[in-house]
């Protein structure tokens, strides 16, 4: 192949004599052509959007149950309390005040080298930590979408007949959806981000390959700036699709 | 039908209903005036315990439903509730609005359920809008869309809270005209509402509600024309 042939011819010269441009040329072959080094990238790639989907299935789960939980706790009828409620409320409270008090990283740290620090699956480890944290995030998005949706939703659904969890299923969750649509969206493109984090607890994802090529030829500006141009054109689809999504939801809105 | 003994409900330190006692026949059209903060809505609320109660029972059918054991959502089915502000579920068409209670709750399946919102529909006449959403209708056509929700669940009782209240002066008539032929029809209706001439013409009996008590009830001619109490006298002069 062409680049073959003139990577070989840059490599013979000394590096004192190369101009800028050739400099620039036998770097960009090293951190991505030479031993078909763009393959660990798209390696680094999917491993990145597992780590994504996991910790995002991990985070929307525990998110919707810790919103529920939170919101029925506090919609009971006055002198109808439940008590297992309130222990469920109050260790929710716990999870998501020590969670959004603590910055990620250190939870990071914590998961690989203190509670799993035996495990040998550092990636899952970062999925499992980054989805229990972006879990206290989503809940506080979803509580604020529950709470925004008018209190005559409720009533009316309740007083057609309908159970509590038929109101929510129905009527208030679809209309609590639209209404934090922006912010969820917000949240999983830092969720994205943030999977870069893994890296510091041996996890293998973009940043991985990236450090790896560049350790190996000692030479860190083409890895770094291609993971960066990867992450940006993942977000850009990302709010791509987030903004379809929207126009689809305000579907009910046309008059 | 409905049976209330003893009702109070404060919210906090304000006490909102003071020792109500009161009974609803089948077929009668109680209709509830009062100036704001009498009391009245929170009465109908707590008719189907949208409020709790702080005090007191009330029975539906021989039924204690202020009982915690109470399956309340049971009781709901049978008393259909229209409120000020319509609550249509704005993520839904017009057909699902109605169709979704009778479906989820086991009284009807999904095409009995679509024949009758068809049916009813066309009663008060927007058949054709069976598949728009509530955004696109006027607040007259919603308010009528929200009788038919209830409706739909064939309720014993119907209660209003302020049915025409929210409404363009304009739409009030179609509204009230629904009512009206609801009415007719036998069904038993306690009506929160500030349209006296409704309350005259189709009420079979007034209650007229002040901080927190039934002040004077009477058939509506006798109520309108000979009112007893001086509060009553005081807010017919002011609305009539």
């Amino acid at each position: 192949m062409a680049w073959q042939a003139l990577y070989e011819q840059l490599s013979a010269l000394p590096v004192a004599d190369l101009t800028g441009t050739q400099s620039f040329l036998l770097k960009f072959c090293k951190a991505f052509l030479v031993g078909d080094r763009w393959k660990l990238y798209l390696q680094g790639l999917g491993y990145t959007l597992e780590l994504t989907v996991i910790a995002l299935v991990i985070g929307i789960v525990l998110g919707v149950v810790v919103a529920v939980i939170r919101t029925s706790h506090d919609q009971q009828r006055p002198g109808h309390r439940n008590p297992a409620l309130g222990v469920l409320n109050f260790v929710c409270k716990v999870y998501t005040t020590v969670i959004r008090g603590t910055p990620m990283m250190v939870q990071l740290l914590i998961w690989g080298f203190v509670i799993f620090k035996t495990c040998r699956n550092h990636t899952m480890v970062g999925a499992l930590g980054l989805g229990i944290n972006s879990g206290a995030y989503v809940a506080e998005i979803v509580r604020g979408g529950l709470m925004s949706v008018d209190i005559g939703q409720t009533e009316a659904g309740r007083s057609l007949g309908l159970n509590y969890l038929d109101t929510m299923r129905f009527i208030v969750i679809p209309q609590a959806f639209k209404n934090i649509l922006p912010s969820l969206g917000n949240e999983f493109i830092t969720l994205l981000k943030d999977t870069s984090l893994v890296s510091a607890i041996g996890g293998t994802e973009m940043v991985y390959f990236a450090q790896a090529v560049g350790g190996k030829t000692y030479e860190y500006m083409f890895p770094l700036l291609g993971i960066a141009v990867m992450y940006l054109i993942l977000v850009m689809i990302l709010s791509w699709l987030q903004g379809k999504m929207e126009r689809r939801l305000r579907q009910s809105d046309r008059r | 039908m409905i049976d209330v003994k003893n009702l109070s409900k404060s919210f906090g330190d304000n006490l909102v209903l003071d020792n109500i006692s009161e009974h609803i026949a089948p077929g009668e059209k109680v209709v509830i005036i009062g100036p704001s903060g009498s009391g009245k809505s929170t009465f109908l609320r707590c008719l189907n315990l949208l409020e709790t109660p702080t005090a007191g029972e009330i029975s539906f059918d021989g039924t204690l439903i202020t009982d915690p054991k109470t399956d309340i959502n049971a009781i709901r089915q049978q008393m259909g509730m229209v409120f000020q502000h319509f609550n249509l579920f704005p993520n839904m068409t017009i057909r699902k609005n109605i169709t979704l209670a009778p479906v989820r709750t086991g009284l009807m399946k999904q095409e009995e359920a679509d024949e009758t919102a068809i049916r009813l529909l066309k009663r008060v006449g927007l058949e054709e809008k069976a598949d728009a959403y509530p955004a696109q209708l006027s607040g007259g056509q919603k308010q009528r869309i929200a009788i038919v929700r209830a409706l739909a669940m064939k309720p014993k009782v119907m209660l209003f809270d302020e049915p025409t209240s929210a409404l363009d002066p304009e739409m009030v008539g179609e509204v009230l005209d629904v009512m009206k032929q609801l009415a007719e029809e036998g069904m038993t209706m306690v009506v929160v509402t500030h349209e006296m001439g409704f309350a005259r013409e189709v009420g079979s009996r007034v209650l007229f509600m002040d901080g927190g008590h039934i002040v004077e009830q009477n058939e509506p001619k006798a109520f309108f024309d000979h009112p007893q109490n001086p509060r009553t006298q005081l807010f017919l002069s002011k609305v009539l």
